[in-house]
Parts: structure tokens; sequence; C-alpha cells
């Protein structure tokens, strides 16, 4: 073991194990996105600007047994005219390999702000969602879901 | 996959003035993510749709940005309040720059 060579006293040795244990732990965790790269991708789409909450409702399963297919419908509240509707939806996982997932663009042809897809999950995590609407507001929701076999890698 | 991918889309043929309907779209590929590993732990390259356009006579209604984490097989399905006859166009695009097109009437009553 390199670690015993590098040592010299038994207390350098067990802070290097410390550390290599450590290492250990968090290595396969950096391929992975975390909280903080779903929020950089929403401070690249819309920069520090106010986020309420709200208005949005996100439809995932609690517990998704298989990560490869979990479904996510998407609800926001609008009346959906020229004057006043949602312009874009923006889906994020926080514990997949990348964090976006959808980005959707309405227009007030659609009659109502709704869409739904199928997803892949790596592992447990939250899903993020962010809505722009016509007047330049922003709203965020947040669901987490229980992932039984992961759905990326293999 | 050997075959091209099959656009599916279900939506009513006729609807009143007004009426909101729900339209949903399968295709089937395989959406490779990019991010598995073959046999021989090499990255297997991604291919995945990373866009869905849906039109109306020729004006885009609705659109989505698909990333690696869409599953296999997409499924979208959003909604369209039908106001004039006319015809849907869906485009799925490719990575690889294909694109499948799926064409749909509507008569509004």
């Amino acid at each position: 073991m390199k670690l015993k060579a590098v040592a010299k006293t038994r207390r350098e040795a067990l802070a290097l194990a410390g550390i290599a244990g450590l290492a250990a732990l968090i290595a396969p965790r950096i391929s992975l996105a975390d909280e903080q790269a779903v929020a950089a991708e929403i401070k690249k789409l819309y920069g520090d600007k106010k986020i309420e909450s709200g208005k949005i409702k996100l439809d995932v399963p609690e517990i998704a047994e298989n990560g490869l297919v979990v479904p996510v419908t998407v609800d926001v509240e609008s009346p959906m005219t020229e004057q006043d509707y949602v312009k874009a939806v923006h889906i994020f996982a926080d514990g997949n390999p990348l964090p976006g997932i959808v980005s959707y663009k309405f227009t007030p042809a659609c009659g109502k702000a709704s869409a739904s897809t199928r997803m892949r999950l790596a592992q447990t995590q939250n899903i993020v969602c962010i809505a722009e609407m016509s007047n330049g507001n922003l709203h965020m929701a947040k669901a987490s879901v229980k992932v039984t076999i992961g759905g990326c890698g293999g | 996959m050997a075959n091209t991918p099959t656009p599916r889309v279900r939506l009513p043929a006729q609807a009143k003035s007004g009426e909101l309907i729900e339209i949903k779209t399968l295709i089937s590929h395989e959406m490779e993510s990019g991010q598995r590993k073959d046999a021989a732990g090499k990255i297997i390259p991604r291919k995945i749709i990373n866009k869905f356009i849906a039109a109306f006579n020729g004006k885009v209604v609705f659109e989505a940005e698909w990333n690696p984490a869409i599953s296999a097989n997409p499924y979208q399905s959003f909604f369209y309040k039908a106001v004039e006859s006319g015809e849907f166009t869906f485009t799925w695009k490719d990575d690889d720059g294909s694109d499948y097109v799926a064409k749909n009437k509507l008569t509004v009553a």
C-alpha cells in the first residue's frame, strides 16, 4: 500500500486513510449534477431574476420503480391569452449526469400550458420546474422522486 | 435501431370551435443518452431526438427541446385550442440531422 509508505506516524496514516475514504465517498458522485448545477442552469437562462413559487403543478410519481421511464406532467396556471400566457417551461433534475430534462415553448394557441412526457432518472432526486410568463415573471416548483432502479449509465 | 423512427400521433379528427384538444405523440427512437458504456467500457455516442415542433397551418404552436434525460421512444403530449380547420405538422429533429414528419388534419365544426 502506498499509504503506508507515505505516512511516517500512526496519526498521519489515520489522517491519510480518512482523506482516502472521504475521496472514495465523493468520487462516484462527481459525474452527477447537483443542486448547484441546476441553479447554474437557471442562472444561465434568467440571471438573478426573482423567482416566485406557486402557479405550477408538477406531477411526478413519489416512487418510481423504473428510472428509465418516469412520467412527468407540468401544468401552469394561466389564462393563455395574447396578453397573458406562459412562454416557456424548463424542467431540471439535480441527480442526473446532466441537469436538463426538457424545455417547452408554449404559445397562446395551446389554450392550456400543460405537457406530459417521460424521463430517465439516475437516482432518487429532486425535479425542479421553472415557468416563464409572458410578462417576464418567473415561477418555480420542486418535487422529489424516489427511484428504486436507476435509469442512466450501465 | 435499424428501422427508421415511426411517429405516432393521436388527436381528435373533429372539434368544436374553442374546444381544448389534447394531442398525444409517440415516436420510436432509442434516444441513446451518451451516458451508457458498451461491453468494452467505451461510451456509446449520444444520438437523441433533440427537438419536437408542432405547427398548425404553418404556424408553430408548441415546441419541446429534449435532453438525453428523455426516455427511449419519447412520448409527448400537449394541448391545442381549436379555432379553425387545418392541418398539423409535427416534426422531430434528430441529432444526425434527419427530420421525421407527421401530418394530421383537424376539422372544426
